[in-house]
């Protein structure tokens, strides 16, 4: 055997053949993806006047470069997926260290590694890293020994070393989100609903303290949440102008390119994390519950996908993965109509931004890998000939 | 398997639970859209359109100052100047250099349009130069390619034609001051001028006119999208002036020959001015460009009083021209009939103190007329002496001495006419009567502007109506209303007015006269007056001893002011006029013919309208003199 075939070998079961699994990618699921990346091109091509340059050209071709990632990560077998998920677990943790040693200072903060074609942002990417380690660590343990506290251990350190690199770049979205994904996976797998409340409790009574350590800008993003008009021209400046943006839009929107708070500039980051606006200004409240409902659509589908695998990685990475999508789009829609804080957590597939794109296209690769590799079964006690 | 059964179980039941969540919270959102899109769009829509549309002021056009028959005086010109918008530009310094091959462009220039770039967003026009010629425009727009974000924009300039010969009336515009920020949003425009002096400033209010609004469209950052609707505004009104320019003018170039002199000349019965020159002048378009501080500097501190308009702000004592107020007061008092006579040995002594005749071998007797016409200080002295300085200062007041005439300009000075209370209440000493020999020969404490003396004048030959000086005619074009105010009679017998309009005429007519080689020549254009000398600074009783220093061997500014108050045509009197000569002399030898040659002037002009039959009224008595002539 070789070595590539040691590593690669992932047990006598046969799974579906090359053909049988292209014909088996759920493409209903990539036509989907395919609409929300169309609707936000269309929203990219307003932001920028009614031209394709500067976002909207760019973002084809990321979409293209995702869809080629999706199909791969699709193909490949997903146990092979489980056997290296701690693998690559810790390669995307190796380079969110490097970020803090070589990052690039961008925004304020230090996310990205410049790889000279895209800046990659790590931490994106351990959005799904997490998900797969947690996958792989919760297939083994019946829902017996995920009630034994000590079994926790494990999957709270893969969940808190990432988080507290991110806080220390310092990117409070992120490390929220790597909570919550990791919180609703430990819900799904069975934790006891009390350590929730002791943990919920615990993080609670941990507030002030944490709130020293916030850096300035941001508590200031925290307190102007609590009070836009505080500061209407500095950091409240986003929220209020957002909200006028929204709210001026009215039940059926401007317009296509007729959005005037946006292409006047008075909505920031109009390509980027305030973009839900840009299309809520323009189409209107029909338009923005029209998006949401297509979100919904595809959350849903994977989160069904999940159900269906008849692998506890399959599932876990599914759901996980699922309910990651929810986040971003939950977060950052609440965040442009002044629910939540503003935190800088992009809208998949919409707003301008490479790596959200590709991290986004190479989750929803994992689920489809988990559609495709639906019906491969897993032993609870791991791969077979296991190196 | 029951295990692996187990935990699936539990996993899509909490899934079912976390999708119900995510649900529900996705709900939260759309019912927060709800409210902000449908609830309170009306609130958010206003927001928007607060935020996108900015107002902006169009400055109105200032309106134009033209003399009575329309001629221009004060005008806009087209201001060219060059502006740049630095974001379009790139290389600033590049542009400037390239610039600067094409127009003068100083160092301190290129600094301060370097310094505004830094300060203002990159989209902001900054004003680079001003004033380009055509020549200028034209190379530059040949040049336009090389010179990127630089455009020509065009703007007005305020031009005064005539120069220095209306700078005083006129006054100039400038940049609007800090403490001149009344409210007037227009007044922030960058490069708005408002009226500093003169007409100028007098009739700001309808000069300036309204701005005009454009609602344009802005981006966050402020920069202007698109223009939505245009609001003209109103353009100043334009002010016509009782001004004959060619008179003025004249009048400018006949004071040219002195050091330091002004004039006024005056209709008698509307009150309007003819011209009004003040000499040594200015270049009034100096200011509206932008003086330099040693320009500024020099004309400010210029001995004599170049930028004061001495005709409102020059003080003078009148001198003898002060004389036929004594008279008149005299006159009505009934302490001198028209045929008193007082014997002049060249003095008068009062207590210990001894009052000099300007003629101090004497004039022997004579009557008012000659005593007029003489200019005999003793005959007047004795007047005073029996009426004292309260009747005097009466009425003096009542021809216009001691408080503003009300003339349409700004600051115009007081002057002074003492009496008891006044002199009480500043020095808390009681008046001596000696004070009031003094001031009947217009000495002493009184002060009086060459305006005064010009309305005085006017009002003693008007038949004794208080007639005003004005200098705007018509504000507003055509169909502006002629600004004539009635003149209310001033009460005196118009045989007192007759009595010293006569003495008037002996000065310049009679061979004894102060001034009877300044006569006009001319039949039907003859002029009566008034000589002045009045001195600036005391003789003293050594000098009295060793014989006076002739006035042209003492120092400029120490020799006597020269005066004239006259009036013309003799047989029905039109005209007023008053010249001032400072430190020039002697009344009859230096002012007197200035005098003539403005009134024989403005005869061949006659710049007046038709009179109403009201005041054509003439003077009673008044003819060919009579008694001494």
């Amino acid at each position: 055997m070789s070595l590539l075939d040691r590593l690669t070998y992932v047990g006598d079961e046969e799974g579906p053949s090359f053909g049988e699994k292209l014909l088996s990618i759920n493409w209903i699921l990539v036509l989907l993806l395919t609409l929300l990346t169309g609707v936000g091109l269309a929203m990219l091509y307003s932001a920028a006047s009614g031209s394709f340059e500067p976002w909207a050209s760019r973002q084809a071709i990321r979409y293209g470069i995702g869809l080629t990632v999706l199909i791969v990560v699709a193909l490949i077998d997903l146990r092979i997926w489980m056997r290296f998920a701690y693998a690559i677990y810790g390669f995307t943790f190796l380079m969110l260290v490097a970020v803090e040693a070589m990052g690039v200072v961008g925004m304020g903060a230090q996310r990205w590694i410049d790889l000279g074609i895209i800046q990659l942002q790590p931490s994106e990417l351990m959005k799904i890293a997490v998900v797969l380690a947690l996958a792989r660590y919760f297939h083994g343990p019946t829902l017996e020994e995920v009630g034994h506290p000590t079994r926790l251990i494990v999957p709270i350190a893969l969940v808190m070393l990432p988080v507290g690199l991110v806080l220390r770049q310092p990117d409070l979205g992120t490390a929220m989100m790597l909570m919550m994904v990791a919180g609703a996976i430990f819900f799904v797998v069975g934790v006891r609903l009390w350590k929730f409340l002791v943990v919920i409790g615990l993080g609670a009574a941990a507030v002030p303290l944490a709130w020293t350590l916030l850096h300035d800008y941001q508590r200031e993003r925290i307190l102007t949440f609590l009070d836009p008009e505080r500061d209407p021209l500095g950091a409240g400046y986003h929220i209020l102008q957002s909200q006028i943006a929204l709210g001026s839009g009215g039940l059926f929107g401007k317009g296509f390119l007729q959005g005037t708070q946006a292409h006047l500039n008075f909505l920031p980051e109009r390509q980027t994390d305030f973009i839900f606006t840009m299309l809520a200004e323009e189409f209107g409240l029909v338009g923005g519950v029209a998006l949401l409902c297509l979100f919904v659509i595809v959350i849903l589908y994977g989160v069904i996908i999940g159900l269906r695998s008849r692998t506890h990685f399959g599932r876990i990475l599914a759901i996980g993965l699922s309910f990651n999508l929810f986040l971003y789009v939950f977060i950052n829609v609440a965040m442009v109509m002044g629910l939540i804080p503003v935190v800088g957590v992009p809208l998949p597939l919409i707003s301008y931004g490479g790596t959200v794109m590709l991290a986004t296209m190479g989750a929803y690769g994992f689920i489809i890998c988990v559609y495709v590799h639906r019906d491969v079964r897993v032993p609870r006690r791991g791969l077979q000939s296991e190196l | 398997m029951d295990r692996d059964v187990e935990r699936f179980r539990c996993l899509t039941r909490r899934t079912l639970v976390l999708g119900g969540l995510q649900l529900g919270l996705f709900g939260v959102l759309g019912a927060r859209m709800y409210v902000l899109q449908v609830s309170e769009r009306e609130r958010y829509a206003m927001l928007a359109e607060e935020n996108r549309i900015n107002v902006r002021l169009i400055a109105p056009s200032r309106g134009t100052i033209v003399d009575r028959t329309g001629e221009p005086l004060a005008v806009n010109d087209q201001n060219f100047r060059v502006v740049m918008v630095a974001e379009q530009s790139g290389d600033v310094d590049t542009t400037l250099a390239r610039l600067s091959d094409i127009v003068d462009l100083s160092d301190a220039d290129i600094r301060r349009v370097l310094r505004d770039v830094e300060r203002r967003p990159a989209f902001v026009p900054v004003n680079v130069i001003d004033n380009l010629n055509w020549r200028q425009v034209s190379r530059l727009e040949v040049n336009q390619p090389e010179l990127p974000g630089l455009s020509i924009e065009v703007g007005e300039l305020r031009r005064y034609p005539y120069v220095e010969a209306t700078a005083h009336v006129l006054g100039y515009v400038g940049a609007v001051s800090e403490n001149e920020m009344t409210g007037d949003p227009v007044l922030a425009l960058p490069g708005f001028r408002i009226g500093k002096t003169g007409i100028e400033r007098e009739y700001e209010h309808e000069l300036r006119g309204e701005a005009g609004t454009s609602q344009v469209e802005v981006n966050a950052v402020g920069r202007v999208i698109r223009e939505l609707a245009r609001d003209e505004g109103l353009p100043g009104a334009q002010v016509q002036t009782t001004l004959d320019i060619g008179l003025q003018d004249y009048a400018q170039r006949r004071l040219a020959g002195e050091e330091s002199a002004s004039a006024v000349v005056m209709d008698i019965h509307t009150g309007e001015i003819f011209a009004m020159a003040s000499h040594p002048s200015f270049d009034p378009n100096l200011f509206t460009t932008g003086i330099d501080s040693a320009t500024w500097a020099t004309l400010r501190d210029d001995p004599r009083g170049r930028l004061s308009n001495k005709t409102v702000n020059g003080q003078y004592a009148p001198g003898s021209t002060f004389k036929m107020l004594v008279a008149l007061a005299g006159l009505e008092s009934g302490v001198i009939g028209p045929n008193a006579s007082v014997y002049c040995p060249g003095y008068l002594d009062l207590g210990n103190h001894r009052f000099h005749c300007w003629r101090h071998w004497g004039h022997g007797r004579l009557g008012l007329n000659q005593a007029l016409a003489q200019s005999c200080d003793v005959f007047f002295y004795d007047i005073a002496r029996r009426i004292g300085i309260d009747t005097i200062a009466e009425m003096a007041s009542r021809f216009g001495i001691g408080a503003p005439v009300g003339i349409d300009l700004p600051h115009e000075s007081t002057g002074l006419m003492p009496n008891r209370a006044w002199k009480e209440r500043q020095f808390d000493r009681p008046w001596q009567q000696g004070e009031t020999l003094v001031a009947s020969i217009g000495q002493g404490y009184v002060l009086a502007t060459p305006l005064q003396l010009c309305v005085m004048v006017a009002r003693m030959v008007n038949g004794g109506r208080a007639v005003r000086p004005h200098l705007a005619m018509r504000v507003g074009g055509p169909d502006g209303a002629p600004v004539d105010p009635p003149a209310p009679d001033l009460g005196i017998d118009p045989l007192w007015l007759g009595e010293v309009t006569r003495g008037m005429i002996a000065v310049t007519s009679d061979p004894r006269g102060t001034a009877r080689g300044a006569q006009i020549p001319e039949e039907g254009m003859q002029m009566g007056g008034k000589t002045g000398t009045s001195q600036v600074r005391r003789i003293t009783m050594a000098e009295r001893m060793t014989g006076i220093i002739p006035n042209d061997q003492r120092p400029w500014d120490d020799r006597d002011h020269a005066l004239f108050v006259g009036f013309a045509p003799v047989d029905a009197p039109r005209y007023a006029v008053a010249v001032v000569v400072e430190h020039g002399g002697g009344g009859s030898a230096v002012a007197a013919p200035i005098a003539r040659d403005l009134l024989w002037e403005t005869q061949r002009r006659a710049p007046g309208r038709p009179l109403t039959p009201e005041q054509t009224v003439a003077t009673p008595g008044l003819g060919p003199p009579t008694g001494e002539g």
